[in-house]
């Protein structure tokens, strides 16, 4: 089997920002047409020792969108997320079955490293958890760091741009070397944000992101997600269904681990099919 | 829509990917010798006292008192009966203490006072016993004139003392505060609360905290060499020296007689086994401790 | 309809008193005095005991390697020095080995393993020192004098550390010693920082795509690293007061060489060995000066220690004995 190691141009063709030749990419992926499959999952099944999370999960969700996940506590909605990514392989205990697959390959497949599937699946986090012995500058260039990128070009060049698309780089541009922590709430998060990005993955998975942040800093993170879906496909968790309504473009929603109901955004909300999700979004329950 | 390179794209590892994931398993394996590394010690040390010491133990051993070297047949009579007698003194007078002191920091203390107390306790117990050694030596040795039993154990008592004193606030800390309140609102006394309700509900865990600290000095010989000083006949008067385990297994294990060697190994495998099986029988209490 | 007539009823009813209440709780505050009291006390006590030799000798002592009981001169940097060795020895074995273990308990270990790992580590903290002297006696120090510090000469003795004859008794052997009666402590108050590292910071480098041992590096071991450092000046503690297993191994000679095999003396050491020998006044002040240093240089590790402990980066545990 041969490796590619040309450069290769980036799966859309929108990609505003170049990829520079040192880093190492992925293999070319044909160009997509906007409304293409990022994940298409079959019969998805997980559970937690005895007690079954999921139930044979079927989607497909849509690449370059904004997917939101909704349904009350413990419908399994950061369940599903987190198998996205394989985190849950963090648990003991845990097994699954049925098909995930990214762009066609299947992220659980044995030849394939979890480490892997995390590089191209970013992730953030509901409380925002940079690391604190690190500087802002440090963190956001983690992951390249990682990934052995070491030419100092490039990597103020993608902190530069991954702050900037985090709308973070005024606020911050002046004190790189602070402390990761030393920011505010909402700032910590986008550092999250800028730092899952700066990878350059596929996907952006974000599971309740502004949950613990206040109106402003959430109306900033929003905002954030409609200009990253034009390069990222994003799935997001959320229990606010407004925030669902204003930054999705497809919402699934979950209940007791099966999935009920998955449309068009404005669909769900205005003229669901099944009355429990009529039931959910109308506020009745949950 | 598949790739359309030979290798799945997520498969396509960046360079350096298997250095890191070997690194990350050589980690491991490091930390794993380490572990044994830690571990190893015990057993080899049990090892050598068993083989060097069984032999030895023998009914002779537990009633006889030490023979002079080349009289084969001596024992630690007297070494586990002074043993037992210094920490009969020190739980005199580290239990009472401690235990009150315990009280204190958990239901009386106010949290400033209380953390400073706390924080000296824990210097308390990083003082090296043998300083503790040459206090008691200052103050019940040369007035007295004599080493004596009662030099030794006030020695190992005031060791026990912050360590007794730790686990029961640990273990006060630890019954809910709802017993407290419901006493309380009884109208019942604030000392009787502590005493008869709180104390009682934490009396395993505070007894296990005083065996725990009676293990830790029964091993200590340094605050014995210039109190207790050793004796190798039965102590008649408490205000004259007394043998203990440990400072015979000193005494036996520097000279240059293979017997008394031998009786060291013994004394050791004796000493050791009664401190690890305490420690182990208090692990298992541990275990089932619960509050209703 | 029968009622309690009222002046039982005000009995039944009346307040508990005052003094049992007062005098339990002062009862219980000075027991809890009896701490501060006993440092105190160890620190007067000492100070006062030097008083002769302090008198005599002045601050040279520290600095002054003449330890000459006819002539009745003294110097305790010999001990100094031998304290030191001991323990940097010590703590160059036992971090890095206590840190693994530690690592691997919170970390690497699968669940079923831990409990029996952290047992045995503990009954190793339970084991006596004259015992591990005993041990070192008669099987360390035969196998150190003929296979260890034989490779060690033979393979690194162009460094003056590993020159010089080999006795079996050593500053090294007293070192080896002490490390594995101070891995214990190191282990499981490292356990326990690691252990309070939030999960949290585990996932955001998960998520990044770190692999197992990138995970430790940035997100625990960053972390925790104040906390690891005060569980080793913790452990450094425990080193410089080790006194049976070190004075049965070190040779006891008062003598300050740069080789590791030569024999030494540690303040600790020296006092148990010749206290109950010292012939004259000043000898025995001597040796209380010795101990009011060693004495001061372990308070004064332990409160960094503890106060390295007490203020971590995200919290941390109380009680860390």
């Amino acid at each position: 089997m041969q490796v590619m190691t040309e450069p290769s141009a980036p799966p859309s063709p929108n990609q505003p920002y170049t990829v520079n030749v040192a880093m190492p990419a992925a293999p070319a992926l044909p160009p997509q047409a906007a409304a293409e499959v990022a994940f298409d999952i079959k019969n998805f099944s997980l559970w937690y020792s005895a007690h079954q999370a999921l139930h044979d999960i079927t989607i497909q969700i849509p690449s370059k969108r904004v997917t939101a996940i909704i349904g009350p506590s413990g419908c399994g909605k950061s369940t599903f997320l987190r198998a996205l990514n394989r985190m849950h392989e963090l648990s003991p205990g845990v097994r699954i079955a049925g098909d995930l697959r990214l762009y066609g390959e299947d992220l659980y497949s044995p030849q394939i490293d979890a480490t892997l599937v995390r590089r191209r699946v970013g992730m953030v986090f509901q409380k925002s958890n940079p690391f604190p012995t690190m500087t802002i500058a440090e963190n956001v260039l983690c992951g390249l760091r990682l990934n052995g990128v070491r030419d100092k070009q490039l990597l103020r060049e993608r902190l530069e741009q991954s702050l900037r698309m985090s709308a973070l780089w005024d606020e911050v541009k002046d004190h790189l070397y602070r402390p990761g922590t030393s920011l505010s709430g909402g700032q910590q998060q986008r550092l999250c944000i800028a730092r899952a990005i700066a990878v350059r993955p596929e996907v952006l998975l974000l599971d309740e992101p502004c949950s613990a942040l206040d109106p402003i800093a959430t109306a900033k993170v929003e905002e954030l997600i409609h200009e990253l879906k034009r390069d990222y496909t994003i799935v997001i968790v959320t229990h606010n269904m407004q925030q669902a309504a204003r930054v999705s473009d497809r919402t699934a929603f979950f209940y007791m681990g099966k999935l009920i109901e998955y449309a068009e955004t404005r669909t769900i909300f205005m003229n669901p099919a099944n009355p429990q999700t009529e039931a959910y979004v109308s506020g009745r329950f949950g | 829509m598949s790739a359309t390179t030979t290798v799945p794209w997520l498969q396509a590892a960046p360079p350096g990917h298997a250095w890191r994931m070997f690194k990350s398993r050589a980690m491991g394996g490091i930390m794993l010798a380490s572990s044994i590394a830690v571990m190893a010690p015990l057993f080899l040390v049990l090892y050598f006292l068993i083989h060097e010491g069984a032999s030895s133990i023998d009914w002779h051993f537990f009633t006889r008192l030490p023979r002079p070297p080349g009289e084969a047949g001596g024992g630690m009579a007297n070494a586990i009966v002074g043993s037992l007698e210094l920490l009969g003194m020190a739980a005199v007078l580290g239990v009472p203490v401690g235990v009150f002191g315990g009280i204190y920091l958990a239901e009386y203390g106010r949290d400033r006072t209380n953390s400073w107390i706390r924080f000296a306790a824990d210097v308390l117990n990083g003082i090296p016993s043998i300083v503790w050694g040459m206090v008691v030596y200052l103050l019940l040795v040369v007035p007295f004139k004599t080493f004596s039993a009662y030099a030794g154990g006030v020695a190992l008592g005031i060791m026990m003392i912050p360590l007794v004193m730790r686990t029961t606030e640990e273990m006060l800390l630890l019954v809910p505060q709802g017993y407290r309140e419901a006493a309380l609102a009884l109208g019942i006394a604030r000392w009787k609360i502590v005493m008869v309700i709180v104390v009682r509900a934490a009396m395993k865990g505070i007894i296990t905290g005083i065996l725990v600290a009676l293990a830790r000095v029964a091993g200590e010989t340094a605050p014995l060499l210039f109190t207790a000083l050793g004796n190798s006949f039965w102590n008649r008067n408490l205000a004259e020296p007394i043998s203990a385990v440990p400072l015979q297994i000193f005494a036996y294990a520097i000279s240059p007689y293979d017997d008394w060697h031998r009786q060291a190994w013994a004394g050791a495998l004796v000493l050791l086994s009664m401190i690890l099986t305490l420690n182990i029988f208090v692990r298992i209490i541990s275990r089932d401790r619960k509050f209703t | 309809m029968s009622t309690v007539p009222p002046a039982l009823a005000a009995a039944q009813f009346a307040p508990p008193r005052r003094w049992p209440d007062i005098s339990f709780r002062w009862l219980a505050f000075l027991a809890a005095c009896t701490i501060v009291a006993l440092i105190v006390l160890v620190g007067w006590e000492l100070y006062h005991g030097a008083q002769l030799a302090v008198k005599k000798f002045g601050f040279s002592f520290l600095g002054s390697s003449i330890w000459d009981p006819v002539a009745d001169k003294y110097g305790a940097w010999p001990f100094i020095y031998g304290t030191l060795m001991t323990s940097l020895i010590a703590l160059l074995l036992a971090v890095p080995l206590g840190v693994g273990t530690a690592l691997f308990l919170t970390e690497v270990a699968p669940l079923r393993l831990r409990q029996p790992v952290i047992m045995i580590v503990e009954m190793l903290a339970a084991v006596p020192s004259v015992i591990f002297g005993l041990w070192g006696i008669f099987v360390l120090i035969p196998w150190l004098r003929d296979n260890l510090f034989v490779w060690l000469k033979h393979g690194l003795g162009f460094l003056p550390l590993f020159q010089g004859p080999i006795y079996g008794v050593s500053v090294l052997a007293a070192g080896i010693i002490v490390a594995i009666m101070i891995l214990p402590i190191i282990t499981s108050v490292s356990r326990e920082i690691l252990r309070s590292v939030p999960n949290l910071q585990r996932e955001a480098a998960y998520a990044l795509g770190a692999t197992h041992w990138e995970v430790i590096r940035i997100a625990v071991l960053s972390y925790a690293r104040r906390g690891v450092f005060g569980a080793a000046v913790l452990g450094l503690g425990r080193a410089l007061g080790e006194t049976m297993a070190v004075t049965m191994v070190i040779g006891n000679r008062p003598e300050v060489s740069s080789s590791l095999f030569a024999p030494g003396y540690t303040l600790a050491s020296v006092i148990a060995n010749e206290f109950t020998e010292a012939t004259t006044d000043v000898y025995l002040a001597a040796l209380f000066e010795l101990g009011l240093v060693l004495l001061a240089v372990t308070i004064l590790v332990n409160v960094i220690a503890q106060l390295m402990l007490r203020t971590l980066a995200g919290g941390g545990t109380g009680k860390v004995n």
